[in-house]
């Protein structure tokens, strides 16, 4: 018989029992419709990342004093007194180096009127907005004339200006005070929102670093350098500095960094992991159903090949070969997981539709999962369809046209 | 001529669990091409595992048999099933019809399974068409098997054995469900196809008032042929028919006794 033939009878037999058929492929629906949603969703997720981190700039590279795994005392990034101004001022003059920033971290009540506020206190350079691509939204950023003479001006985060100063108000030429010094507002940063790791960037104040080292904090070393590479190809320039500041630092050859080099693809790597482990874990739940929606196609089949054993008899009287019969039930199996598969699929799209436009999460479906979900509802049928057919492929007809 | 069925020392042994059941114990026959043979006898003589191989349902334990030519007794189950598909039209005691298709569609299920002459749904309408007209049921065809009478469904079977055109027609019981007018009328099918068209037909019953339908009459006991012989008075089902009592207006829609094959999403 020909499969065009066989694909006719199996269609006609499923479309018999329209309820039965509908319950059976429910399973599949809602196995790949899963699949699809889970993967579009992670997927969202990650795009919105490499968004993030393509916007942050992807040459960035921040050297923060101390490391992690040093011996002793450990203490976080940016803790300890071995990064200098000097440092930073010898890693400009590195290849491949484009801007630098050097920053000390402060954080302080901030007061303007009758309004405070607590934020992060960036001392940085004259350099940050160019490595950020970052615009004033009002006034300007800081000079070097600021940074050499450690001047008391500062330029506001988007969140610190609305909350000192109420949204949508100009405060340059304010004075805030920060730790009961007066501070001249130079200007406000443009918005940018937050972080990939959720940190808002606008809660800050930036003041010059030799302003938060000699009039905030009194000491002489700063926190970490920011710096932006050339090029995206961060790599060589990253393993350069590492260089530069262990022979800076006098450290030899086994002596662990006493700094720490990161790369913005780094940082982002680390959360692009991280969804594409949940995205594997939710597709893998997902997939459950799937194997669940199986497991309910080979049920459905073995009642099937038990209720038609006489018909399955006749057939073979009649000159239907094994293999006619394996066929025939395999190709029911196929034809109620694809179809099954297919509304699987429209059902993915339409849930993810929903996620999008509901609950405001961003989802991208890949063309890949659409052919590997197909992939798997055939298989499915082919897998879990072959056992009951290959039942009825071997029945004795003799037996089975006398089966009551 | 040669004969169109010879079967030589046909044994056929069962075993069921420790018991073996010796079914045929060295049968011998030989069927010319046109006859109409009856075989009888009581239960568990044999009749029944004579009829399952030479259906090529089954194989013989022992001896040959040689269908239209061929030896057929060592033949592979794919091999046999091309041979029932071409050689051979079965006709059940239960009819065996596919419930939910129509009477059209039972008809033409041999031919979908006959893989050498791929056939074009216009013919298969066509054979079908004439297999349903010559057992009188032409204006039927549209019909489900439970909007016919029994002896309407034995004959939408009859049909289908017809359709592919078959060297023998095998019947077992075929009027094992039927009462004697309707059992009298698959019978004068089965002498109109035999003497009209010269099929080979091989009945197989019990009831010897059926069985004297044949033109010669085969009985067997204990897995062997004990009496083969002529029939000496054939019946005439044709005459036996005007002799009875005008026919009961006809019932349609009638559920007969013997459920069709249950169907459950089945097929063609």
């Amino acid at each position: 018989m020909s499969i065009f033939m066989t694909l006719v009878i199996a269609l006609k037999a499923l479309s018999r029992n329209k309820m039965r058929t509908m319950l059976t492929m429910l399973g599949m629906i809602i196995g790949v419709g899963a699949v699809i949603t889970m993967v579009a969703l992670g997927k969202g997720a990650q795009s919105t990342i490499e968004e993030q981190v393509k916007a942050a700039g992807t040459n960035l590279i921040t050297v923060m004093a101390g490391n992690f795994t040093q011996g002793g005392v450990r203490q976080g990034g940016g803790m300890s007194t071995t990064l200098t101004p000097e440092d930073a001022e010898a890693l400009r003059q590195l290849p491949g180096v484009q801007y630098l920033a050097a920053g000390v971290n402060s954080r302080a009540q901030l007061v303007a009127g009758n309004q405070n506020w607590s934020s992060q206190i960036q001392g940085t350079d004259v350099e940050l907005p160019l490595i950020r691509n970052w615009p004033a939204k009002y006034g300007s950023f800081f000079t070097s004339q600021d940074v050499q003479s450690a001047a008391k001006v500062c330029v506001l985060g988007q969140t610190v200006a609305d909350n000192l100063f109420g949204p949508d108000a100009d405060p340059t030429g304010q004075i805030i005070r920060i730790k009961n010094q007066p501070f001249k507002v130079l200007g406000v940063m443009a918005p940018k929102g937050s972080t990939g790791f959720g940190q808002d960037q606008d809660d800050a104040v930036y003041v010059p670093y030799t302003t938060v080292q000699k009039k905030l904090q009194g000491i002489q070393h700063i926190n970490q350098i920011q710096i932006s590479a050339e090029t995206p190809e961060t790599a060589p320039v990253s393993a350069a500095i590492s260089e530069a500041l262990r022979a800076r630092h006098k450290l030899m050859g086994s002596d662990p960094d006493d700094f720490m080099v990161r790369t913005q693809e780094e940082m982002a790597s680390v959360r692009t992991e991280t969804t594409k482990t949940m995205t594997t874990l939710l597709a893998a739940i997902a997939g459950v159903s799937l194997l669940v929606g199986g497991i309910g196609i080979m049920n459905i089949m073995l009642v099937s090949v038990t209720e038609r054993t006489r018909e399955i008899g006749l057939r073979m009287a009649i000159g239907a070969r094994g293999k006619d019969v394996l066929m025939q039930f395999l190709v029911e199996a196929v034809v109620l997981s694809l179809f099954g598969g297919l509304l699987g699929i429209a059902m993915g799209y339409g849930l993810s539709a929903a996620a999008e436009k509901f609950l405001e999460w961003p989802t991208s479906i890949p063309p890949n999962a659409i052919g590997m979900a197909f992939g798997f509802a055939a298989g499915t049928g082919v897998f879990f369809g072959f056992y009951p057919a290959k039942k009825a492929a071997g029945l004795d007809p003799i037996e089975a046209l006398r089966f009551e | 001529m040669a004969p169109v069925i010879q079967i030589r020392d046909l044994v056929k042994t069962y075993h069921v669990g420790e018991v073996t059941v010796r079914a045929l114990r060295g049968a011998n026959l030989d069927v010319e091409p046109g006859e109409f043979v009856s075989v009888t006898g009581p239960s568990g003589s044999g009749k029944s595992t004579l009829m399952h191989i030479l259906g090529c349902l089954d194989r013989p334990t022992s001896g040959t048999y040689i269908l239209d030519g061929k030896d057929v007794s060592r033949m592979s189950k794919d091999e046999l099933a091309i041979i029932r598909n071409r050689k051979i039209g079965f006709v059940f005691q239960g009819f065996n019809l596919l419930s939910r298709t129509t009477a059209l569609d039972n008809v033409e299920l041999p031919m979908l399974y006959n893989g050498a002459e791929k056939l074009k749904t216009a013919e298969r309408h066509e054979r079908a068409m004439e297999a349903l007209k010559a057992v009188g049921l032409g204006d039927r065809f549209h019909h489900f098997p439970n909007q016919l009478s029994g002896g309407q469904q034995q004959r939408v079977a009859i049909a289908r054995a017809l359709v592919s055109r078959p060297t023998i027609l095998l019947a077992d019981e075929p009027t094992g469900n039927l009462d004697t007018r309707t059992s009298i009328e698959v019978m004068d099918i089965f002498q109109r196809l035999n003497a009209e068209r010269g099929i080979t037909v091989l009945l197989i019953t019990h009831e010897m008032d059926i069985a004297e339908h044949g033109t010669r009459l085969v009985r067997f006991r204990d897995g062997r042929i004990q009496i083969d012989q002529k029939v000496a008075k054939r019946r005439n089902a044709a005459e036996e028919l005007a002799a009875l009592p005008p026919p009961e207006p006809e019932v349609p829609f009638l559920p007969s006794d013997e459920a069709p094959v249950e169907h459950h999403g089945g097929v063609v």
